[in-house]
């Protein structure tokens, strides 16, 4: 992968004031990517979305696949040593995402067509829609 | 002044949630002759909100609290200290958002603000999963009132991700819960070796990537099979829905798959209660 290494502080500023954690507190073990259930559908490790926040590497971050994948199931800030809360990070990134662009990730038509319970309804629409 | 304590602690209001009453309707059904059975009391709020169903992680966007709150503050009008879920996601949710006002009194205040047609939120509410308050009435009285016994029944406990995690709420060790095993073991099953019990299903991904959700699925069952498990149990509308129903989809990923049988802890023990 080409990294282009703009230090963009201005969009790290605002993923560290909306997700309230430092990114610099990771020192790259690796221990949130070991647990994360959806590692194997990822295009980009959960570790390697923090190495490339602490190079500034914005672009690189705001089109992973990964973002999305997350679900938002806890395991990585449960596990990491430094207390780096991973879940929240996906969150700002996906939240920046969805403000700057003004555009939802999911479209109401996209939701399968199945009868689903309503939380799974309503929490798809509160993580991929602004 | 003990006893006014202890008595206060029985204080508690129902919270059901959308899916409660909707495509959750036999969880709710069995909790409740679950709960008449052991003599606990469970009154319904006669009024609630969605609670939002997923707790917003972003530092500087109150709104998404203001559901749980507002639910919070209905409990507290009412005159109740406790709200008691069957959910796992409300239960996360209003934990969760609880929490945050308890650590964060400038946000509290700011929340109140907000809400001006109700009364100041005071922090005084606990939330509480059904399953703790199964654990409070102990195995012991559990076994007293079983009457048929699930003589050896092979049970793996899925609890996937909200009941555990994250720590500060979990309602049980978020690594190696056992609440569910040692309920399932006083009903006379015999909860399996079950590593894959806190995975994450895929959780919401399941209303726009369904196939994701299959895969992971794949995994938790294969492991639950593996260890010789007969039925699959768990606590979570959003969990049950996906461990039972992408089932079929999963068969058409792979297609040896054998289907196993998934229902709600509650609906196992109305059974063994015999109510
Ligand atoms: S577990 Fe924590 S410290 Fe280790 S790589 Fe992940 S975020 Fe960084
Ligand atoms: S919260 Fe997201 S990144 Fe962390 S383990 Fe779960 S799916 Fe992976």
């Amino acid at each position: 992968m080409r990294l282009v290494l703009k230090k963009n502080k201005h969009i790290l500023q605002k993923i560290e004031e909306i997700s309230g954690e430092n990114v610099f507190a990771c020192y790259q073990c690796g221990m949130c990517t070991a647990g994360c259930p959806m590692v194997s559908e990822m295009d980009v490790l959960p570790n390697q979305v923090i190495r490339l926040l602490q190079l500034g590497a914005m672009e690189e971050v705001i089109n992973t696949r990964t973002v999305w994948l997350c679900a938002s199931c806890y395991t990585c800030g449960a596990r990491c040593p430094k207390g780096v809360n991973l879940s929240r990070l996906m969150e700002a990134i996906r939240l920046m995402i969805l403000r700057e662009q003004n555009q939802d990730y999911v479209k109401i038509e996209k939701i399968v067509k199945e009868s689903l319970p309503q939380i799974a309804l309503i929490s798809a629409l509160r993580k991929f829609t602004s | 002044m003990r006893e006014d304590r202890s008595q206060k602690t029985e204080n508690l209001i129902y919270f059901p949630g959308c899916t409660l009453k909707t495509t959750a309707k036999p969880l709710e059904d069995s909790a409740l002759k679950v709960a008449e059975a052991l003599g606990m009391e469970i009154k319904e709020m006669p009024q609630w909100y969605c609670c939002g169903t997923v707790y917003s992680l972003a530092q500087d966007d109150l709104i998404k609290q203001l559901a749980s709150i507002r639910n919070l503050i209905l409990v507290q009008t009412l005159g109740h200290n406790e709200i008691m879920t069957l959910c796992s996601m409300c239960y996360n949710t209003l934990a969760q958002s609880n929490l945050l006002v308890r650590k964060d009194e400038k946000k509290l205040e700011k929340i109140n603000q907000f809400i001006s047609e109700q009364p100041d939120y005071k922090r005084e509410i606990e939330v509480k999963h059904f399953l703790t308050l199964l654990k409070k009435v102990g195995t012991e009285k559990i076994k007293e009132v079983v009457k048929n016994g699930l003589s050896g029944l092979r049970i793996a406990c899925y609890y996937g991700c909200l009941l555990l995690r994250p720590k500060e709420v979990g309602i049980d060790n978020y690594e190696q819960p056992t609440i569910l095993e040692e309920l399932m073991e006083s009903l006379g099953a015999t909860p399996v070796y079950f590593p894959y019990q806190t995975e994450c299903c895929g959780s919401y991904h399941t209303a726009i990537k369904p196939e994701i959700v299959a895969r992971r699925v794949y995994h938790i069952l294969e492991n639950a099979r593996e260890n010789r498990a007969e039925l699959v149990v768990t606590s979570c509308p959003l969990c049950y829905f996906n461990l039972k129903d992408r089932q079929k989809n999963i068969k058409k990923i792979y297609p040896d798959f054998k289907k196993i049988p998934v229902r709600y802890f509650t609906e196992i023990m109305s059974q063994a209660l015999g109510v």
